[in-house]
């Protein structure tokens, strides 16, 4: 380990007004320059916990770390230069796929300030590496949402940052734009940028992860390799449904989900 | 697509010196269209302070400050009418969903059923700003109080302005009920929006309040771009969400509020003008924020000279115009099935 990029010491968040606290006693470390994965069945706190590294939500106890400082004193701008995010969905307003891409910039310019000779550069290395520079000029609301989650994409490699954020950045993809994506972030990963995904695809995360974090009901209930993390005893306990666990040719553990129904046992 | 393409294909200065040229149209022909019409070469004579002293009088007293007035007036509703609707993500915001319009007929209508619009000059228009001002306060401190953690819940602040616009527009047609029939036609009138007040002053004080909003606004154009798809995005990428919502929204109010207080209310400016240079050439404010200015003043000045010239010595108030006009021209836009898409 290189050391942390984020760490968060007994984090627990409960919305203001409310009795119940959707994250409690998080403590974890998501390695610097590594492939991390949030697993956790729906409900479990992984977006919330997501917002609260990335700053949009307060912890209400404990302390998050970037970089070794305390998040409240990391600014906007300053995280925006950091870390790239791939929201789950946003809205989509008539704006070109080059203009959505050049958002990545913004934290880079200033208000009266014009794109410069390594903002255009940085555009275009964007927008051929996610391969959307085909559409350049094309209103993003006329892609495919496979191609517009690529723009998403796009638009945080023009950040150049040196952490990646995802939230279940495949979950609308078929298999091809899925294998897609985890390569490439697997790639991105071999160039020095952590990565950390939320996602649903155990599988997936199993075999490019360096480290997965297992959540249910606001707790991490495990973290570390995903051949420790990823047992029958703590996926059936969180997910609350049978799994046997076998071995990917690469080593990995790969989760096929049993049948409850008795009729259905051979399937 | 590829009908559209050549049109938004313009560049930004293309774009810009396109909708220059269509206000200076505008604002010339609504110096020299009128009860009398006028010559080229007479307006420049009366510039110049030659020729008889009435068309000096016509042009300098009157047209000139209008048209200014108006063109100011359009500026200002199409660039308010653009931030709301990035602000909110919603098509149907525009200056005056948000309460903006009710506070400031609120406060008009006050006055000229006191009698206090006639006694005391600049009292309608002061009690129009301020009605405005307390109304969009009372807007916000509703959406600050239900908004989760004390952040500004757009959702809300729409639902707020609209209950709040019912409330007050009830209490004009209270006040309107027990006032006399002469106050009640001046209330309607200003309700539906004229110019014919216009003079220099009225020009200088909209001028002191349009440049530093629209500057704000400006400086805001890339977190407007950003807010428009949505705030955590907004967030990601280096906005201070709640300090930028605040500084547009004041800006923008500010802008809607002066014009309001000037001219009375006048619909669908803030509707049409930012969704027309959506449709043309996209969302992005650094184009979409000057362009709605430009096209909202060339908009209005041409509006406000068919209002005054259309129906004879009779005067037209200019939200029906606008509407009248407006309307069918935008659906017509919005029909054509390559432009924006």
């Amino acid at each position: 380990m290189i050391g942390a990029h984020w760490s968060a010491a007994d984090v627990a968040y409960r919305p203001l007004g409310s009795s119940r606290a959707i994250v409690s006693d998080v403590s974890l470390d998501i390695a610097r320059g590594q492939f991390s994965s949030l697993l956790g069945p729906n409900g479990a706190g992984k977006t919330t916990l997501i917002r609260l590294l990335l700053g949009t939500l307060h912890p209400t106890e404990g302390t998050i770390c970037f970089d070794g400082r305390p998040l409240t004193g990391v600014t906007r701008p300053e995280l925006a230069r950091a870390v790239g995010v791939v929201p789950q969905d946003e809205g989509e307003p008539s704006f070109t796929v080059r203009e959505i891409v050049a958002m990545g910039r913004y934290p880079h310019i200033g208000p009266w300030q014009r794109e410069r000779i390594e903002d255009v550069a940085a555009i275009e290395r964007a927008m051929h590496r996610c391969d959307v520079a085909q559409f350049a000029d094309r209103w993003v609301t006329t892609l495919s949402g496979g191609e517009q989650q690529r723009v998403r994409l796009a638009r945080a490699l023009a950040q150049e940052p040196r952490a990646l954020v995802l939230d279940e950045p495949t979950s609308s993809l078929d298999i091809k734009h899925e294998m897609t994506t985890f390569e490439f972030l697997a790639r991105l990963r071999g160039e020095g940028v952590t990565v950390l995904i939320a996602t649903h695809n155990l599988n997936l995360a199993a075999r490019y992860s360096d480290a997965v974090v297992l959540m249910e009901r606001g707790r991490v209930v495990a973290q570390g390799a995903p051949a420790d993390v990823i047992t029958t005893s703590t996926i059936e306990a969180a997910y609350d449904w049978p799994v046997d666990i076998t071995t990917h040719r690469g080593g990995a553990p790969q989760i096929s989900p049993r049948s409850r129904d008795r009729r259905d046992e051979a399937r | 697509m590829s009908y559209a393409r050549p049109l938004f294909a313009w560049p930004l200065a293309l774009r810009i010196a396109a909708l220059t040229g269509v206000a200076l149209i505008a604002v010339v022909a609504a110096i020299r269209l009128g009860a009398v019409s006028l010559s080229t070469s007479e307006i420049l004579d009366a510039l110049l302070g030659r020729g008889d002293a009435t068309t000096i009088t016509i042009v300098r007293g009157l047209r000139l400050p209008r048209a200014f007035q108006a063109s100011l007036v359009g500026a200002a509703l199409g660039v308010s009418g653009a931030t709301f609707q990035a602000l909110l993500r919603n098509p149907l915001a525009e200056p005056y969903t948000l309460g903006v319009s009710s506070g400031a007929a609120a406060g008009a209508v006050l006055t000229v059923v006191t009698g206090w619009s006639a006694r005391i000059v600049w009292s309608l228009p002061v009690a129009a700003f301020a009605g405005a001002a307390i109304s969009m306060l009372l807007v916000f401190r509703i959406a600050y109080s239900v908004g989760a953690d004390r952040h500004l819940d757009t959702r809300v602040l729409l639902l707020a302005g609209v209950v709040v616009s019912a409330f007050l527009i009830a209490l004009v047609w209270l006040a309107l009920t027990f006032a006399e029939s002469d106050a009640v036609r001046s209330a309607i009138f200003w309700m539906m929006g004229s110019h014919s007040g216009a003079s220099w002053r009225s020009v200088a004080i909209l001028l002191a309040c349009f440049a530093p909003g629209f500057v704000v606004l400006l400086a805001l154009a890339r977190p407007l771009n950003l807010l428009s798809i949505g705030e955590p995005t907004a967030a990601y990428l280096g906005t201070s969400v709640e300090r930028t919502k605040l500084l547009a929204f004041g800006a923008a109010t500010l802008l809607t509020a002066t014009a309001v207080s000037v001219s009375g209310t006048i619909g669908f400016v803030g509707l049409i003008v930012p969704h027309t240079i959506r449709l043309l050439w996209g969302s992005e404010h650094r184009s979409l924020l000057p362009c709605a200015a430009l096209g909202g003043a060339a908009f209005l000045a041409a509006t406000d000279t068919l209002a005054r010239s259309i129906a004879g010595a009779n005067e037209l108030p200019i939200g029906i115009v606008t509407a009248l006009i407006g309307v069918p021209c935008f659906v017509w836009l919005l029909r054509q099935p390559t432009v924006g898409r």
